[in-house]
């Protein structure tokens, strides 16, 4: 805490990055941000960054523009180095990621309701009732069915809402 | 920096090698999912037979670039430089996909195994795969549920598509057996907590797909004397040599080119 203007300013920078494929929210919102270390006096800055998805085909992006924000903010030379222990969990969405997300149509993750998976045993998905309660970003009713576990983006499912009818895509819950 | 000279060198330690075999197998099955895509039989099996082999891909990335540590080969390297006798994937990943049924049952019995491998790598010695393990592991997850959710109403739906069902888990099960494999390579790792027990798997495999093929009202196959292996060592169909082809074609036309 000796330098906070240097640490807060490069992660700041990294933290305002809007995310390529839902640039309404940033990476600080979506949680994807770790430690950002900086040295003052090589002016240079080491970034961890924690994608959502290992396949996610955003990550380039991001890397690219975590970098060229840095640069264009005054730093030197960055690094990036991506981590995936712990995990990038839907958990890590700020309350104000969720908001931004929910305005957009996209339900944020919302506390799961069933109880955590444990056993070894296949766990079907019945088609059309998913187990954790997702509400309705746009009429917020509560019964909403899963149409696919698998939507436009690697972290997000496609649902309908049984009282607006309206499809739309959710954050997924964590599969474990 | 431009490399025009398409070789690749072979990896060093056994853990690029265990990694290289896992990366290629992530790999191909991969590349064929992706040939559904316009294909599928309606939006919502498109787009998550393509979420499926995008994470597949990342999956491969990752332990190919894992298997290039040690000399300094990126995963792009290992993917598109190595012919098919190069390649240490079990054969069931590039059987051509067959019909939807067929691509369903492999992706079970495939998803089904990386499944079970991954809870036990999370546990490796190996800091980078078990790290990797308990990230791939909540994303394959999804991959058997949709399989194992399609098998149950392929099995159990018309006769047309029970028949195709079972037809997909006959020709497939010989198949499987490569995935459990013991040899000197895995049993030198296994003995330094690097690797998974292919034993312990297999007994974990065949109690979940027993569980899901009843629950298709399809019987599991009696396990035959013919076990198709070999790719571990190189040794492949025909059909991964028409697959490198396609899939090496632009990279091999334009060394060196980036975009």
């Amino acid at each position: 805490m000796h330098k906070p203007t240097g640490l807060l300013t490069a992660r700041d920078v990294v933290s305002a990055v809007p995310d390529p494929e839902m640039p309404y929210v940033t990476l600080g919102d979506l949680g994807v941000v770790g430690a950002v270390r900086v040295d003052e006096d090589t002016r240079s800055v080491h970034v961890e960054l924690t994608p959502t998805y290992l396949g996610c085909p955003a990550t380039e992006v991001i890397q690219q523009d975590v970098e060229t924000a840095l640069l264009d903010a005054g730093w030197q030379s960055v690094a990036i180095e991506l981590r995936f222990d712990p995990p990038w969990t839907p958990e890590r969405i700020t309350r104000q990621g969720r908001a931004k997300l929910a305005a957009e149509g996209i339900a944020p993750p919302s506390a799961r309701t069933g109880s955590k998976r444990t056993d070894s045993a296949p766990v079907f998905v019945p088609l059309g009732r998913a187990p954790a309660e997702v509400r309705c970003p746009h009429c917020g009713a509560a019964q909403t069915d899963l149409i696919s576990a698998f939507g436009p983006a690697p972290c997000q499912e496609l649902r309908r809402c049984a009282a607006c009818r309206e499809p739309f895509p959710a954050i997924k819950r964590a599969s474990r | 920096m431009t490399e025009t000279h398409l070789t690749v060198r072979p990896v060093e330690k056994p853990v690029e090698e265990y990694a290289l075999r896992l990366g290629d197998d992530a790999l191909l099955l991969s590349h064929r999912l992706t040939e559904w895509l316009t294909r599928a039989p309606d939006l919502e099996e498109e787009v998550a037979l393509a979420n499926i082999a995008l994470d597949l891909l990342g999956q491969a990335r990752y332990l190919l670039s894992r298997a290039g540590q040690s000399t300094a080969q990126d995963e792009d390297v290992l993917a598109f430089r190595r012919s098919d006798r190069e390649y240490r994937n079990a054969l069931i990943v590039e059987l051509p996909n067959g019909d939807f049924a067929h691509t369903i049952i492999r992706l079970l019995f495939f998803s089904t195994y990386q499944r079970a491998l991954y809870r036990a790598l999370e546990h490796s010695a190996d800091a980078t795969l078990a790290a990797f393990a308990g990230k791939a592991l909540s994303e394959v997850e999804y991959h058997v549920e949709y399989a194992a959710g399609w098998t149950v109403r392929l099995g159990d739906g018309t006769e047309e598509s029970h028949d195709r069902a079972a037809a997909a888990v006959a020709e497939l099960w010989p198949y499987t057996a490569e995935l459990f494999a013991d040899d000197d390579l895995v049993s030198a790792l296994c003995n330094e907590g690097v690797a998974a027990d292919p034993a312990v798997l297999h007994a974990e495999w065949s109690e979940q797909i027993e569980a899901v093929l009843a629950q298709a009202t399809l019987g599991v196959e009696p396990t035959g004397a013919w076990r198709p292996g070999g790719g571990r060592n190189g040794l492949h169909t025909e059909a991964l040599s028409y697959l490198l082809a396609e899939m090496q074609s632009v990279y091999r036309a334009h060394p060196g080119a980036a975009w």
